[in-house]
């Protein structure tokens, strides 16, 4: 295989590296913060295929999230299965319910889009709370002790340590971004990104515009259902918490933020804006309010982002 | 056409960018923002107090705060805990399940507690008990779940104030079936603390040959309720209702409104009417009802001088709201385990000769051997039971009567007839 | 309880929740039928009514009436001027550009939402009705204020109808919605008719807020059941199509009553999201629109 962007390559793993030696840096709660923010950079990237690369804004994320959440989760809470059977049956049921809502959703465009995505995902947030006897609802349910550990080839992890559980988030993260790299910038995130800029055009030149975004939803929605099967399970705790609208919301904060269209932006924004709500709810409870001032600044004066701007200016191979 | 995040209708001004990347950076970047995380352990006690500042339990979470805050300065002016000044860090967790987690965390890497004590509704405790049992951190609730006596949490897990669901209801219920009817319907809260009570009431009205003919469960953001109470079965003799969140004196009026003057008998857990005044007109139907109370709201003519302490330092007066506001109605009967834990933590730590995490392990055992807490300024809220296999307190229960707008008590059940037989034993699992 | 009564609650439950619905549900659908974009912070607009009421509630001494009335008034004045402000410091600038619109009324409500929670706080209050009675049926009893809210609402609705029909301010409302180049080019101050229109769409959100919030309470979450069938009525109505929302707001208001009262609120809730998406998805022009213009 050619590489074809060789800089924003050596980019990405300068990136990995620099994750691998913070660990030995931070303190204690930073490790475990960046822990988080490396989940929800997983999930920030998958959303960024759909919004960024093919130009399509979902407000319903959230519910592909909560399928690897759930997928994954109630399958080690009923079923009794290993940690790595669950996260793959938490990725799984992403992927399908991805597919399925991509095949309806796609029909409509721009603000129909937008709406349609809100409807499915509210309705299957609503969904979890009626089933609440299966999916403990609002209460959530915690996996038992035995769902805290698991061994894979021989290699014993144990869920409750800081390390293992940031060097794995570190892992998935890695996979999927090397994978990202792959399909962004490759013929096929040409593609998207001929969809995102003219899609009446491209549909002229021969191509089945409608697969096309049907694969990016796909794949999009299954990268979120990673983060959130790893999420479920990292943390041991499952619950609606995780399919509220709120949730779709910072998928597309974080991506706004640091950079739609680009590959490393999503971790950017995750970081930033992670680390920010984190140090304001120590401040005040009305911590959200940063959500909406930022998401009003982004748009009026910060379209592309932080990397999006970095690129249009200075650094055109970083996307 | 998206025009979001793409290059097209792009005029950004260089020095706005410049501008918004330095104000990003200077937040990020301030001395002492990242990295103060800096273990001080020996000379200061830090306690971790998650409260639903926000939130569907905000009433309740606003009082236990102030209680709190109440409590640990008396504590330090009594010289502290060993010698040792206690400091509070309050986070909130917005009611939040996956907020009350992250709380926990937070306050076990960051802020280096020694212990976590306040949350009390049933979701929150319900996911944070286990990652607090992991972190291995004390974990002490202001909760009524029965899920700790039950033996679904772990060694770390403790409830020495406030008596659980399971007792409170089993207690009631012989009184309910003897006093006011044997056909009860019950309206409670859609998740686990509602479940508790469903479970208990009728495994305990079925006990003294009534039945459940009504079963209505109403999610706790509810904001409406008329659509729910067409439910009640005519043939009902007694309404038993326990609800909470922010809708809860709508609820009450909209009972009011839909029954009538031909209203059969009421019992309410006090749930209902917490951080609530019901002097209002559409509230004189609840005159005559009764109420479940772990702490009398009004002060009873045979008020302790414990209670009257008690009040005294958190500022609530004798109609049970705030000194300087008598709108703001306290949630009485929930906040005083608050206090309580707080000075049956003192306790353990100073049986234990508690410095810092290295006494934690003799602490809990410590709080394991304890058998009960006397009435005092310390437990105004009376004698208890302790029971160390199940972590558990079991204390005296109140039923109260709604006479000319005040709630009086009729009727006080000992620690003792609360008690049921030993469902777990924590002592036998390892730290 | 027998059937008849069952239903009699539902139906009534049906109509108070038809009424408010119709008042928010025609803000949102008059703002997206003249300018084209969806306001996602409607929801908060109602909110602020019913926080207004509950301020106005608190300042102005009398029965429970004159403070009530006093919010009538000034609940929507003070929500309009802020819309207009919005409108201005906001979606002027962004053009209209109905993604980026989305994107920055979430944005809107979260900064109301949460400067709400700031200023009156995380608790849930109650506001006074402006008269208290309560009707007797056989089998229950029924707010009679209730019953106003839905004459108000009715009153309200077809005052706002006869303005757009006959007046010159809806002349230019539906010239502006009918063909944006040609209205200007005739003289219409597009700019202003987009901003006004803004401010009466959350002037109605407001009334909502006010109406309901005596049968409720005012908590700065509120915003949301509202938002989400207003959302619901629009789309189903057809998107901008006045008649078309009065009709989708009564069939979803009665539908939502009923479902509630027999089934469970959550699965009315379920059952209308997914209608909508539906709707969106198989016939965009909504149920009661024709395709295509």
């Amino acid at each position: 295989m050619s590489i074809h962007n060789k800089k924003l390559f050596l980019l990405c793993l300068a990136t990995l590296a620099g994750l691998f030696v913070l660990q030995f840096l931070l303190s204690d709660y930073l490790v475990l913060a960046f822990t988080r923010i490396l989940i929800l950079a997983v999930f920030a990237m998958g959303y960024n295929v759909l919004m960024g690369y093919t130009g399509l804004v979902s407000l319903g994320h959230a519910m592909f999230f909560g399928a690897g959440v759930y997928g994954a989760g109630l399958s080690s809470y009923y079923l009794g299965v290993s940690l790595p059977v669950a996260f793959l049956a938490g990725i799984l049921a992403a992927i399908v319910l991805s597919f399925l809502i991509g095949l309806l959703a796609l029909r409509t465009q721009t603000v129909s889009f937008m709406i349609v995505t809100l409807m499915f995902s509210q309705a299957a947030f609503l969904l979890i709370l009626y089933f609440s006897e299966f999916t403990g609802g609002d209460q959530g349910l915690t996996l038992p002790t035995s769902a805290r550990s698991f061994s894979l080839f021989g290699l014993e992890v144990d869920m409750t340590s800081d390390v293992a559980r940031y060097n794995l988030a570190l892992t998935v993260f890695g996979v999927v971004l090397l994978g990202l790299f792959a399909f962004t910038q490759g013929p096929v995130g040409r593609l998207l990104v001929a969809v995102r800029e003219n899609e009446d055009r491209t549909r002229m030149l021969g191509f089945d515009t409608y697969a096309i975004k049907l694969l990016a939803f796909t794949v999009s929605g299954g990268i979120s259902g990673v983060a959130g099967a790893l999420y479920g399970l990292m943390f041991g705790y499952i619950g609606s918490a995780f399919a509220e609208f709120k949730i779709s919301i910072e998928a597309l904060l974080f991506t706004l933020v640091g950079g739609p269209g680009t590959l490393l932006g999503p971790l950017v924004g995750t970081g930033l804006m992670t680390l920010l709500f984190d140090r304001l709810s120590g401040v005040t409870t009305a911590y959200l309010i940063v959500i909406g001032a930022l998401l009003i600044v982004v748009t009026l004066w910060f379209p592309t982002g932080i990397l999006g701007t970095l690129r249009d200016r200075w650094l055109p191979w970083l996307k | 056409m998206n025009t979001i995040g793409t290059k097209k209708n792009l005029t950004l001004p260089r020095r706005s960018l410049l501008k918004g990347m330095a104000a990003a950076g200077t937040v990020l970047a301030a001395p002492g923002i990242i990295g103060r995380a800096v273990a001080q352990s020996g000379d200061v006690i830090k306690l971790g107090a998650p409260f639903h500042r926000t939130g569907i339990g905000a009433a309740y979470g606003r009082w236990y705060e102030r209680t709190a805050l109440a409590a640990v300065k008396l504590i330090n002016e009594q010289g502290g805990i060993n010698g040792l000044p206690v400091e509070l860090i309050i986070e909130d967790d917005g009611t939040d399940p996956k907020r009350g987690v992250e709380a926990v965390e937070k306050f076990s890497a960051e802020h280096k507690v020694d212990a976590i004590f306040g949350h009390l509704f049933s979701h929150v405790s319900a996911a944070s008990a286990p990652r607090a049992g992991e972190l291995k951190m004390p974990y002490f609730l202001c909760s009524e779940a029965h899920s700790l006596a039950a033996g679904a949490f772990n060694r770390y897990v403790f409830q020495p104030s406030i008596s659980d669901v399971k007792s409170q209801v089993s207690s009631m219920a012989p009184w309910i079936t003897d006093n006011l009817g044997k056909k009860v319907t019950m309206i409670y809260p859609d998740y686990a603390f509602g479940y508790d009570h469903r479970d208990n009431l009728r495994a305990a009205v079925e006990a003294q040959g009534g039945e459940i003919v009504g079963d209505i469960a109403i999610p706790p953001t509810e904001t409406s309720y008329t659509r729910y109470l067409p439910r009640i079965p005519l043939n009902t003799e007694v309404i038993y209702h326990v609800l909470v969140g922010p809708g809860v004196l709508t609820f009450v009026k909209e009972l009011g409104e839909h029954l009538g003057s031909q209203r059969p008998e009421i019992f309410g857990f006090i749930d209902s009417l917490e951080a609530v005044s019901f002097d209002i007109p559409q509230l004189a139907y609840l005159e005559g009802t009764h109420f479940w109370e772990a702490m009398p709201r009004y002060a009873q003519p045979n008020q302790t001088s414990f209670d009257k302490f008690y009040r005294e330092k958190v500022g609530v007066d004798a109609n049970g709201a705030s000194v300087d506001d008598p709108k703001s109605v306290a949630t009485f009967s929930h906040m005083f385990s608050v206090w309580e834990t707080l000075f049956a933590m003192k306790k353990a730590m100073e049986m234990a000769d508690y410095k810092g995490p290295k006494q934690k392990i003799a602490m809990l055992e410590a709080m394991e051997s304890i058998t009960g807490f006397e009435e005092s300024n310390e437990f105004p809220q009376g004698r208890k039971i302790f029971n160390g296999k199940m972590h558990q307190s079991f204390a005296q229960q109140n039923i109260s009567k709604v006479v000319d707008g005040k709630l009086k008590v009729v009727h006080t059940v000992s620690p003792e007839d609360t008690l049921y037989p030993d469902e777990a034993d924590y002592t036998k699992m390892s730290f | 309880m027998d059937i008849v009564p069952y239903l009699l609650l539902a139906t009534l439950e049906g109509l108070v929740q038809a009424s408010v619905l119709m008042l928010t549900a025609l803000g949102l659908s008059l703002v997206f039928g003249v300018m084209r974009v969806v306001n996602v912070s409607h929801g908060e607009f109602f909110m602020l009514g019913a926080v207004a009421a509950w301020v106005c509630a608190n300042l102005i001494p009398g029965p429970p009436y004159v403070p009530f009335i006093a919010a009538l008034l000034i609940a929507p004045v003070f929500v309009g001027a802020l819309a207009w402000a919005a409108d201005w410091a906001i979606l002027k600038r962004i053009n209209y550009n109905p993604e980026a619109t989305i994107v920055s009324t979430i944005g809107l409500m979260y900064i109301i939402q949460q400067m709400t929670l700031i200023t009156f706080g995380p608790d849930a209050q109650a506001v006074d009705a402006p008269f208290y009675y309560t009707v007797r049926f056989p089998w229950f009893g029924y707010s009679g204020y209730k019953f106003f809210i839905i004459a108000v609402a009715f009153v309200l609705v077809g005052g706002l109808l006869y303005l757009l029909r006959h007046s010159k301010v809806g002349l230019f409302m539906r010239a502006t919605q009918f063909d944006k180049e040609t209205a200007q080019n005739f003289g219409i101050p597009v700019t202003k008719v987009y901003s006004g229109v803004f401010a009466v769409g959350a002037m109605l959100a407001a009334i909502g807020g006010v109406l309901v919030v005596p049968s409720q309470q005012a908590h700065y979450l509120m915003g949301h059941d509202p938002l989400l069938l207003s959302f619901v009525v629009v789309i189903v109505g057809g998107l901008g199509s006045i008649p078309g929302t009065i009709a989708a707001a009564i069939l979803i208001g009665m539908s939502d009553g009923l479902l509630s009262v027999f089934f469970s609120p959550t699965l009315a809730k379920i059952f209308s999201t997914l209608l909508v998406a539906l709707v969106l998805v198989f016939r965009p022009q909504g149920l009661f629109g024709k395709a295509g213009r």
